[in-house]
């Protein structure tokens, strides 16, 4: 967050024939295309951006800070809080980086549901992209569509953890809760329909000459800025790097699934939204894989020192009476070291830092925030276009502002 | 000084080789390396890391604050090979009363804002950045939040 003052234009002189040459113009921090509170302060030349100047913070919330205080297993709230489309991914990632120090296994149960929900989750977000996207841009109904699926799915959400978007259902050690009865029912449901409602969005879209108009050629980079400056997930596969940590680093048995990492090669504004329609295609593979692949056992791991007892088990036997007050009143301790884990998230890469110093908090919480990541490359991206063009160029970019200040 | 147990590890032992007095110490633990490097070499074991043994990508700059033991600060690094489909993370450690460290922004460019943040939480600066402003808090803010001694909770006096 910064303090720059905007300077005042330069009085004109009727007497002299100097005009002033360039234009500042203050976009936002409360402006509807950015999705959140980003300033961008652009310099221009007519409509020709020559300048462009990010500022962000009006978000920051101090999150990392606010881990070293909590114990481990209530690090998880705040991983929600992080990226309000994708809490889930960032539970995961969060999760697996203690789940790494403690050495636990977590049975498949957990992973598979874990890979399910992920995936469900990236549908989420990428549809509160295209919807929003495609708002800026002047395509107002697809929006409608797009929130249509969205409820089924923060409906899925709240049947497996009680809310719609916070849902800390991920904990370390497995579940916060048995898979509820019926999922099954209700999340086929769901799934048989999806891929014939991406094909409406597409039908939308994807051949509409004003959508091509808007969108083709714009908001260019090229795969060697983006990987030196930082951009990661949709934006960089755009662009041609067939990398997907889903793929490259399985995590969670995502080995044991079969579907594609969609690529192009175009690296512009287009592109970037043909690889997230195709990767909604290929969660709903996904998705529809582990629904009928789900093996059965148990949700959590079998390790009572992290994972809460069940709650007849706390009523009749000692041991599991004290390890719930041990957990709930001082945490667990975790073993000393760090590890660094990275997910595939919607947005990118999410990676989580996490150190120990064998207490039950955590020493130190670093998140590798795709959007901050991904929102440096804005200068390199609009400099040099047009003014009309920055909506469409920083909606691609799919950011989100918490993710990014944290 | 590369410890017994990693002269097979093929990174480690090419820092090694490429400049054995950049290298302090190393580790690999939980199927992560970790480099420590002498302060004045950072960016040139970047450089070579980056030009010579493909780690193209800079993941993230953070830091970590050991207060009240000294050297009390760490930069940690991660970097991450697309080509190699590895990973490697570089620490460096600064005493409190001089943290300062060369930027490696002239190596990558991503490493703009993450330097500035870290400045920014924690009050390590970074000699030739290009841009070391405040990112995060206003840039009359006070303090560095994110270091040991910096309270959690209470009111600013």
């Amino acid at each position: 967050m910064s303090d720059t003052v905007i300077p005042p234009p330069p009085v004109e002189d009727e007497n002299t024939s100097v005009k002033p040459r360039s234009l500042t113009l203050n976009m936002g921090p409360q402006h509807p295309s950015t999705h959140g509170v980003l300033r961008l302060l652009m310099e221009l030349d007519g409509e020709t951006i020559i300048k462009c100047q990010p500022d962000i913070g009006y978000l920051h919330t101090g999150i990392e800070k606010e881990f070293e205080v909590k114990t481990y297993q209530q690090g998880v709230t705040l991983t929600d809080r992080i990226d309000y489309l994708a809490p889930l991914s960032n539970n995961l990632c969060y999760c697996l980086a203690v789940e790494k120090l403690l050495g636990l296994d977590i049975p498949p149960l957990a992973q598979w549901t874990r890979v399910m929900l992920t995936e469900l989750t990236r549908l989420n977000s990428h549809l509160v992209w295209l919807g929003t996207h495609a708002i800026d841009i002047g395509a107002m109904s697809v929006f409608l569509y797009c929130f249509r699926e969205r409820e089924d799915i923060l409906r899925i959400f709240e049947m497996y953890s009680g809310q719609r978007m916070m849902t800390s259902y991920f904990r370390i050690g497995g579940l916060a809760l048995e898979p509820p009865r019926g999922w099954q029912q209700r999340v086929r449901t769901f799934i048989d329909a999806f891929p014939s409602k991406v094909d409406e969005y597409e039908n939308l879209l994807t051949n509409n000459r004003i959508w091509i108009g808007r969108t083709r050629g714009i908001g260019w980079m090229s795969m060697e800025d983006m990987l030196d400056l930082g951009v990661t997930g949709p934006m960089l596969r755009a662009a041609g790097l067939k990398w997907d940590a889903r793929k490259d680093q399985p995590y969670t048995s995502y080995e044991k699934f079969d579907f594609e990492v969609p690529t192009r090669t175009e690296g512009d504004v287009y592109a970037r939204y043909l690889v997230r329609i195709e990767e909604m295609r290929q969660s709903a593979r996904i998705v529809k894989q582990a629904l009928e692949g789900m093996p059965g056992g148990r949700w959590t791991a079998d390790a009572p020192h992290v994972v809460l007892p069940d709650r007849e088990k706390m009523k009749t036997q000692m041991e599991a009476l004290i390890y719930h007050f041990k957990i709930v009143t001082e945490g667990f301790r975790v073993p000393a070291g760090e590890v660094y884990q990275v997910i595939e998230s919607p947005r990118g890469e999410v990676g989580y830092y996490v150190v120990s110093d064998g207490t039950a908090h955590p020493y130190r919480v670093h998140i590798r925030a795709p959007s901050f990541a991904n929102l440096q490359a804005t200068p390199k991206m609009v400099e040099g276009t047009l003014i009309a063009d920055v909506i469409a160029s920083i909606g691609s970019m799919d950011f989100v502002l918490g993710d990014c200040d944290r | 000084m590369l410890p017994e147990n990693l002269h097979e590890n093929k990174i480690a032992a090419a820092v090694e080789a490429f400049d054995s007095s950049a290298l302090v110490t190393a580790k690999f633990d939980r199927g992560e390396l970790t480099l420590e490097i002498a302060r004045d070499k950072i960016v040139s074991v970047c450089r070579f890391l980056k030009e010579q043994q493909q780690f193209v990508r800079l993941s993230t700059v953070t830091g970590v604050d050991w207060y009240p033991t000294e050297p009390r600060f760490e930069v940690v690094y991660h970097l991450h090979s697309t080509e190699r489909n590895d990973r490697v993370r570089l620490k460096c450690r600064l005493a409190g009363n001089d943290a300062e460290i060369d930027s490696v922004t002239g190596v990558w460019r991503s490493a703009n804002w993450f330097e500035r943040e870290t400045f920014d939480l924690f009050g390590v600066r970074f000699r030739n950045h290009p841009d070391l402003r405040r990112i995060m808090l206003p840039d009359d803010w006070e303090g560095h939040p994110l270091r040991k001694d910096y309270p959690v909770t209470g009111d600013r006096v």
